[in-house]
Parts: C-alpha cells; structure tokens; sequence
C-alpha cells in the first residue's frame, strides 16, 4: 500500500488539487495533535504534514521557530511523533502522513530504527530540511526499504541539472519552495512559481507541491491552479497560536474548509 | 617577514563533497545549496589568483598587522619548570583576536564576487568586531547577529560594533547564543542570497566554508612555524589552542599537520565541570550529529535536540565544533582536553600578573591547559601556544567574577 500514491492518483482522476496542512506536533501541547489531524482531515486536508520540533530550526521563520519551541517544552520528541502518527491511523488508513524536521533527531535514533518505527506507525514520506540528495544516499536506501517516501525540496535557486538529480531520488511529491527565504516568508510570486513549476515538470511526474509563502484562500488558490498540491503551514500555525487552546480544532476546521473551498472553486 | 597566505595551502582534505572522513558535508536546505556551490567556485578560483592573494597579502601585513609575534614567556616557563612556551601573539592583531585573518579574506571575497551586504553572527563579539570592522574598511553594509543573552556578556563589544557602522541585532529564539545567532544569520542569507556574504566566523559550517575558514586562519600556522624555525631551529614539540569552533586552533595545527613529531593539543571549555553536564566540550563529551550545516561532534541530548552549553568565555560557548577537528580527533593526529571556568581564570591572572600580557578567557584555556602540560616536558622542550586574543574585552566578566563593580 502506498497511500501518497494512491492519494495523488485519486485527486487527478477528480481533478483536485491536494491542500497539505503543516503543524508542529506537540504544538501546544501533545494531547492535541491527534484530534488536530483528524480535524484537518474533516476539513477538507488530503494530506498532512507534521514537523517533528527541533532545537535549532534553521530553515523556519519566527511563527515556526516559536511553534517548535513550545513543542519542545512541552516534552514532544521524535519517537512521541512517530507514537502520535501511531494512535492516528488507529481511525484513520487513509490520509498519507509526512513527517517533515530537520536531521539531527533522526541520526541520533539512527537510520534503521528510525524508519523501522515509522513505517511501523503507519508514516508514509519523510521530508528532512537539511538533508540534500548529495548526502541522502543512506537514509534514502532505507526509508525505500520501509516503503516511505523521500521527499525532497526544490528551491528558486535550484539549477535544471539539480532538478534532474533531486527528481531521480525524489519520491512521493516534490516539494518547491516559492520563495528564497525562511517558511512564512513575504508574498509569492505567482507569475515565478509557475515558470518554475514548468520548468520541474519537463524532468518529472512527480505531483508538484508549492509551500513557504502561502497566506489564505486568495494565495491558496493562485497556487492550486498552477500546481498539484498547496501546502500551508506558517499561516495555519499561526492561527493556532493565536487562538484559545479550546478553540484551536474549530479554529483549524474553519481556516481549512476557506482554503479547501477556494482550491474547489476552481 | 611576509608568508605567502593561500598558495602554499595544501589541500588533501576535505574531499570535493566537503568530507573530513565521516564528517563535515553540506547539510542545509535545499535554497542554499547553489550559493554554496558559487561560493566554493569562487573561492577556487580566487585561492590562486594573484591580484586577489596579493591583496590579502598586503592587507594581513599593513592593516592586519602580520606578522604577529612569537614571543618566548621566559619568566613563566621558569616558574612552570618545565618546556619553554612560546606564544602566538594574535592578540596583537588589529581588533584583538585572530579573527580579522578571515573576516578580512572572507570580505575581500564578497567585493570580487559583487556581493554589497555581509552578515556575521557574533559568540564573544570578536567575529563580530572584526567583520564589522573590515565592512566599514570595504565600505560594505554589515548586520551582526548576536545572542540577547552574549550581547549582555560582552557589551563593550556590541558599542565597538555600532560605532563601526554595522546594525547589531538580538536574537531571542533558543539559547539566546552563539547557536542561536548562527542559526539566525543562516535564516537572513537564504532570504538574501542575492547580495549578502555570510562571513562565518569559525572553521565549521556548509562546506566550503570549514575549508576556507581554515585556508584563511592558516597563516598563523605557517608564521609560527618560520618564526620558531628562524628563532631555535627547530619545530615546537607541542601545540596548543583553544577550540570552540576552533578556527584559531585549526589556523595554527593545520601547516604541522605533516609533521608528525610535533604534538597538538585542542583545548575544550569544561564550563563547571564535564561531569556537571555545565559545559561546552563536544570532542571530549559529545557524539557525532549534524548542525549547522555540517556532520561533526555535537553537544545533544538522547533525542537529537542539542543541548544549551556553558563557558565562562563566550567564545567557547558552543555545542559544536569544526569537522576537521573532528577528523583530527578520531585519526589520533590531535588530542583533545577540557579546562574548567576557574582554571582558565586562574591562568589569565598568572599570565598577566607574570608576563604584563591579560589573554582573552578564550585562550586563557589554552595557557591553562600549558601549565599542565609544560611541567611534564623537559626544559629543552618547545610548546607554541596560541594567544589568539586579548582580555581587554573580558575585564568586565572577570571584575564581576571577583565582587568588583564599577
């Protein structure tokens, strides 16, 4: 069973386009991500990416740095993610799960164990921010061994012949970032996006995600008419944040069903 | 005395990938991974261009200051009783520290690639300083970061900064440190690849820059070697330098790397004590992983977070370190120690009470670590010791220490 794949085939024989939420698992505490999930999930999500919370992340603006922060603090590591993904697909088989962090975590655990634990725990990609194909290979060639999905990012910055090799390795999605900059960064260009996507696509198949920069129905729907699948995390989370921990599920439900209904539009 | 300052730079390791054996690499996001490559092309290229090492040439020795003595600390070697200690003076440098070598390197670097902005991230204020310093020489826009909680440690060094025409900014995320601050400038230059440099101020990091770092650092190893030469005849028996990241340790170990008669010795922050957990050592008490852009020797926890470390320098508060030293670590060819808060204060007060020379708490570590050593050699026995800065900046740190207020 590859659920990515057969999300992705289910979307394109319904001409759809996938909305792929982010949120910090453990953020702001660990009770709530489950029902969070299967909250996003109800709202219209098609698939679901959790960040794993890290001490240094490199890659996030603030409203991510501080998400992680909390979730840290509230004692979420790797192996409770890897738990929490667990306990989701004990109601839920279908909606293809991405774990997305930075590697550190995932060396200590070790390569083996780690994706022995997650395909276990029913995780179907996993998308390491600081891990560039060029030093992949290993965790590569065992994540594949489990049946996950590498996923990797493509940048602005990124030249046709690494598209070519990032492509070759690349599993799952492709994950194009819009923007040079940090997640939650200033507004997209939607004009760039697209040529860009135009130009990823004369080297792969793979469905074509754009995430980094997308900030609301409007933004989510420029995106989803140009790609195969819109990924909104710092937007998300900070509407998490701001709201009382009572209504952070009907908050996402909402945020979630403006997006799902804007991309539907079409 | 001029030593040619890249050319004669041998370069075995790292391999084209960045890799010190198992270590080092480029471990960042995807949007940086081209600046990289046009940096290490460019840096290629330039390494062994004339009018470009010319110039470095001319700046180490006539604003820089190159080259620095290597001065014979009698009295103290006689007091110790043991080997004859000779310290590198890179305190003598323009700005304090060894760190100007390569933030001058690294600037001239960004006005041949057409780059008008570079970013710095600052531990102890020295990188800071010296980045800021050749930025306003280069008539180049600079931006620091720095931790809130090191901008309060050293703020004599944050006023040097300002008044040298650079914006200094805080970081609040995390630990409030040097990480934090590296962290934060990474987050800057992928927002503004396009026209910002990012002068990393020690040999760790994305490859090229531990390489680089490393080339540039290296004179002081290659001075040191002629000075002592010309001096005794000889090479040192012994080497020793302070690591943090360790850019002023890899300066001087990296042109003996060859010799395999002379002994090097990296010189760790033990904080309170390795066995408080109140420390910054990642050779002496870490395990490998990945940070900051690079696979090395880590301070982090069970689960992979990396874990907040203590110094009373904040230039050794850091819980990583260069991958070479790594590489160094694991072949044997240098071993690495721990000196505790109250021995390196210890030593800056003998050393400034016995030779009139006040070292940085960084190197303080260094000459601590020298006084167990040197009493175990012989007399005709020769350690070089690396002062690679000067302990004006730490006055404050240390008067406090001691119940002082001004």
């Amino acid at each position: 069973m590859n659920r990515l794949a057969d999300c992705f085939d289910t979307l394109r024989a319904k001409k759809r386009k996938a909305l792929i939420p982010f949120i910090t698992a453990g953020d702001p505490n660990p009770q709530i991500t489950v029902p969070l999930m299967h909250a996003l999930v109800a709202a219209g999500a098609d698939v679901l990416e959790l960040g794993v919370p890290f001490s240094d992340p490199m890659a996030d603006g603030t409203v991510i740095q501080r998400a992680s922060e909390r979730a840290v603090a509230a004692g979420t590591r790797l192996h409770h993610v890897i738990d929490m993904v667990q306990e989701f697909r004990k109601t839920d088989d279908i909606t293809p799960v991405v774990l997305m962090g930075y590697l550190n975590p995932v060396e200590i655990m070790g390569y083996a164990h780690f994706a022995q634990a997650a395909h276990h725990a029913g995780v179907d990609g996993v998308l390491t921010v600081d891990l560039p194909p060029e030093e992949a290979s290993e965790l590569v060639t065992l994540l594949r061994a489990h049946n996950l999905s590498a996923i990797f990012l493509i940048a602005p910055t990124t030249t046709p012949q690494r598209i070519q090799h990032i492509a070759a390795q690349a599993e799952g999605y492709l994950y194009y970032v819009s923007l040079k900059g940090v997640t939650g960064s200033a507004n997209i260009d939607t004009d760039a996006v697209s040529k860009k996507l135009d130009e990823i696509r004369q080297y792969t198949e793979l469905p074509l995600a754009v995430g980094f920069g997308i900030r609301d129905a409007v933004t989510a729907r420029a995106c989803a008419q140009i790609s195969d699948a819109v990924i909104v995390g710092s937007a998300l989370v900070q509407r998490l944040a701001d709201c009382e921990p009572s209504e952070i599920l009907s908050t996402s439900r909402s945020f979630i069903k403006e997006l799902r209904d804007a991309m539907d539009s079409l | 005395m001029t030593i040619n300052s890249l050319l004669s730079t041998p370069q075995s390791l790292p391999d084209a990938q960045g890799h010190f054996g198992r270590y080092g690499g480029r471990f960042v996001a995807e949007t940086l991974m081209q600046p990289l490559e046009e940096l290490q092309q460019a840096y290629d290229h330039y390494r062994s261009d004339a009018g470009f090492v010319a110039e470095l040439d001319e700046d180490l020795q006539h604003y820089v200051g190159r080259p620095s003595p290597l001065y014979h600390a009698k009295r103290w070697s006689r007091i110790l009783g043991g080997a004859q200690i000779y310290l590198k003076r890179e305190d003598l440098n323009h700005t304090g520290a060894h760190k100007i070598n390569s933030a001058l390197g690294q600037a001239l670097l960004a006005k041949r690639m057409g780059k008008s902005r570079i970013i710095a991230e600052t531990g102890a204020g020295q990188h800071g300083v010296a980045s800021a310093t050749v930025a306003a020489r280069l008539g180049l826009n600079c931006v620091v970061y720095m931790g809130s909680e090191d901008m309060k440690r050293q703020a004599l060094n944050v006023y040097r900064m300002r008044l040298l025409g650079a914006e200094v900014r805080a970081v609040e995320s995390g630990s409030k440190t040097l990480k934090d601050a590296l962290n934060e400038a990474m987050r800057d230059w992928v927002s503004n690849v396009d026209n910002t440099f990012y002068i990393i101020g020690t040999v760790s990091g994305p490859h090229p820059y531990p390489a680089m770092v490393r080339d540039f650092q290296a004179i002081i190893g290659r001075e040191a070697k002629q000075q002592l030469l010309t001096m005794e005849g000889r090479l040192p028996d012994a080497l020793v330098a302070c690591v943090g990241g360790g850019s002023n340790a890899m300066g001087l170990f990296y042109p003996f790397i060859g010799d395999k008669e002379v002994a090097m010795y990296g010189v760790e922050a033990a904080g309170k004590g390795i066995e408080t957990g109140l420390h910054a050592a990642a050779l002496c008490a870490g395990t490998t992983g990945v940070l900051h852009g690079n696979r090395t020797y880590l301070m982090s926890d069970e689960d992979g977070l990396v874990i907040e470390t203590h110094s009373i320098s904040a230039g050794l508060d850091y819980p990583g370190v260069g991958p070479e030293h790594a590489w160094l670590k694991d072949t044997g060819r240098a071993h690495y120690v721990a000196i505790k808060d109250d021995e390196a204060l210890t030593a800056f007060h003998d050393l400034t009470r016995i030779e009139g020379i006040m070292p940085a708490l960084e190197s303080s570590h260094a000459l601590a670590y020298c006084k167990k050593l040197a009493p175990t050699m012989r007399k005709d026995q020769i350690i070089i010791a690396n002062l690679s800065g000067r302990g004006d900046k730490d006055i404050h740190t240390v008067a406090t220490l001691e119940g002082m207020q001004f």
